[in-house]
């Protein structure tokens, strides 16, 4: 090292040729003590390294032309959706125990047209205005939707009262400084409560490019990516939160996307200019949403059964493994 | 002798307790019965003195006495007092018998200001409380950066086109849409190649006119920009009824057998057997769902 050093320093003064630059095999740039010196060896390993990549890779693509039709396919690159750790609760879409469940559970009165979905949209206590418009905007995104202020009542009363009333599913937006970041969603006969955080909402004045307003009719839903067992009991959640037959002289799309446990909504009208093109136009409001935690029974946050909550120290433990 | 204490403590900056703002002056001493900081209600500056303090939802009277001012450790006497209201009321009176009015008065109001704040204390706890859960930095920017680039991998426009060409091509909206599909595009050339006799040049007008256009279902809804051709749609629909009629002719004369597709499906363009009947109004081809 020492040797490399007394190299590395007398080279330092002018624009040293790289080739007197071969240092030992033992020599590392973090050994040197001098932070300038240290510094410019650094970037001038970089340079090499840097180099040496695109010569081999102009190199493969040489042997890649020679081969022509008989070169290896080319390497399809890792993304975060390739690694991900596969997860055993993934379903099968010809799977017949899930299939079954899902024809038990608490959604199949919904899924079998028993009832109609009657939404109450309420917020915490005191919402201030974003809430309130954003509450406002997302009745007009939800078909058959109530918005009622909560006027410091407990929701433990209020639903025997929503349930009498015929309402399927409670909706409640957490507000914290002004804005919306918290989600409760609550099928109300006795059906999961799913409690998310929320994030990055746009209302539809700051939508850029936003079409006129969302229409009467009944959009239809696109539930993207929801794979696992939970991603399904919660993408049946979201379903039954729209009239099971969508309008189609409406042209009004609702999605939610799973990507990475996070749930993109957004709200679009469709345009068929071909058959082979589309057109949206972005309409209403947009969110993202985390799932927190999933309880069997209505809302009770003491008492109530856990299906699934989200801890971070178990679940936040690999950048690969996703759990919706 | 408490008036020294005063002197020197007191009525100057001197004592530690004392805080003074800009109209009054408060006294931060935990024996004390008013809060101020005055010669009558300081407990350094007072040999005999009283005062009521609350620990954990139970009130206590204190009193201190000059003959015990030389015992620090015994100097303050501790009475709990009475749940009741009234009956704590009077245990004050009988412990505070004979002293200063002042003191007695100070006391009583003292203690129905305690009790008064208790009681807030046990309605409020019946009610709901807001359980404030603290923000971890570090996670909130984690899960920010992670949501950023979810969101970009997603793509989630090309998502969402993609899924309503999927729903358009496995006929979920029936017959709203009439687009042929490319396997009739293909017969359909094939068979316009072939057979080259008078219908060719009608053909050959339609073509141009209609190269780009497709049958449109939402003449009512002038509302959307993305509706550039809407005009020019109505007018060319109404010609195509017009030749559709005659072309529908000219190829029952050449239908060679050959292609299974017949009538107006042989046509490039999108077939309409409906217009037939609706041809005074274009407008309601739209989806008469």
């Amino acid at each position: 090292a020492m040797a490399g050093d007394g190299g590395g320093s007398a080279e330092h003064g002018g624009p040293p040729a790289p080739e007197r630059v071969l240092f030992p095999p033992t020599f590392s740039v973090s050994e040197i003590k001098n932070k300038q010196r240290r510094h410019f060896m650094f970037l001038r390993w970089k340079q090499q390294q840097r180099k040496e990549k695109l010569a081999a890779k102009k190199k493969r693509r040489k042997e890649r032309e020679a081969l022509g039709d008989k070169a290896p396919p080319k390497a399809i690159p890792k993304t975060i959706e390739n690694q991900r750790v596969y997860d055993e609760t993934t379903v099968d879409p010809n799977d017949e125990e899930v299939a079954f469940d899902e024809a038990t559970d608490e959604f199949a009165p919904y899924f079998n047209r028993q009832t109609v979905p009657k939404i109450l949209i309420t917020t915490s206590d005191r919402p201030r205005g974003r809430t309130v418009r954003f509450c406002e905007q997302l009745a007009t995104v939800i078909p058959n939707s109530h918005v009622y202020y909560r006027r410091g009542l407990a929701l433990k009363r209020i639903i025997p009262q929503c349930i009498a009333r015929d309402f399927t599913d409670l909706i409640v937006i957490n507000e914290d400084r002004k804005i919306p970041n918290g989600l409760v969603l609550s099928h109300l006969p006795d059906g999961p409560t799913a409690h998310f955080r929320m994030s990055s909402v746009r209302l539809r004045k700051e939508i850029k490019r936003k079409g006129k307003e969302p229409t009467e009719h009944a959009p239809e839903v696109i539930l993207n990516n929801f794979t696992t067992r939970l991603g399904h009991s919660v993408g049946r959640m979201f379903a039954s939160l729209f009239p099971h037959d969508p309008q189609f002289i409406g042209r009004q799309v609702a999605t939610f996307h799973n990507q990475r446990d996070y749930i993109f909504f957004r709200f679009h009208r469709y345009i068929f200019k071909s058959e082979k093109k589309v057109g949206i136009q972005e309409l209403g409001p947009r969110f993202t949403l985390k799932l927190r935690s999933l309880q069997k029974g209505t809302f009770d946050s003491k008492f109530g059964e856990y299906e699934w909550i989200h801890k971070r120290r178990e679940m936040d433990t690999s950048r690969r493994k996703f759990h919706l | 002798s408490p008036q020294i204490v005063w002197s020197m403590l007191g009525n100057r900056q001197f004592c530690s307790y004392k805080m003074t703002t800009k109209t009054q002056n408060f006294c931060r001493n935990e024996y004390n019965l008013t809060g101020l900081c005055n010669r009558s209600s300081c407990p350094l500056a007072n040999s005999q003195y009283a005062t009521i303090r609350e620990e954990k939802g139970r009130c206590y009277l204190y009193m201190k006495t000059i003959e015990r001012a030389a015992f620090p450790r015994r100097l303050w006497e501790r009475v709990l007092l009475n749940k009741n209201y009234e009956k704590a009321l009077e245990q004050i009176d009988e412990n505070l018998i004979y002293w200063p009015r002042f003191i007695r008065h100070k006391c009583k109001q003292r203690f129905t200001k305690i009790t008064q704040y208790l009681i807030r204390i046990r309605k409020l706890t019946l009610k709901r409380q807001r359980k404030l859960v603290p923000l971890r930095r570090k996670i909130e920017r984690r899960e920010k950066r992670r949501e950023e680039k979810a969101l970009i991998a997603a793509q989630l426009d090309n998502a969402i086109e993609k899924e309503l060409l999927e729903r358009l091509k496995q006929d979920t909206y029936g017959d709203i849409y009439n687009f042929p599909i490319h396997a009739f595009d293909k017969a359909l050339q094939q068979q316009q190649a072939e057979s080259e006799s008078e219908s060719d040049a009608e053909r050959e007008e339609e073509d141009d006119e209609d190269v780009d256009k497709r049958e449109f279902v939402e003449a009512e809804d002038s509302e959307l920009s993305d509706f550039e051709d809407m005009d020019k749609l109505e007018t060319s629909s109404e010609e195509e009824q017009e030749e559709e009629e005659v072309e529908k002719k000219a190829l029952h004369s050449k239908s060679k057998g050959k292609t299974p597709l017949k009538g107006p499906a042989r046509r490039k363009r999108p077939y309409i057997e409906i217009e037939y009947e609706e041809e005074t109004e274009p407008t309601t081809k739209t989806k008469a769902a």
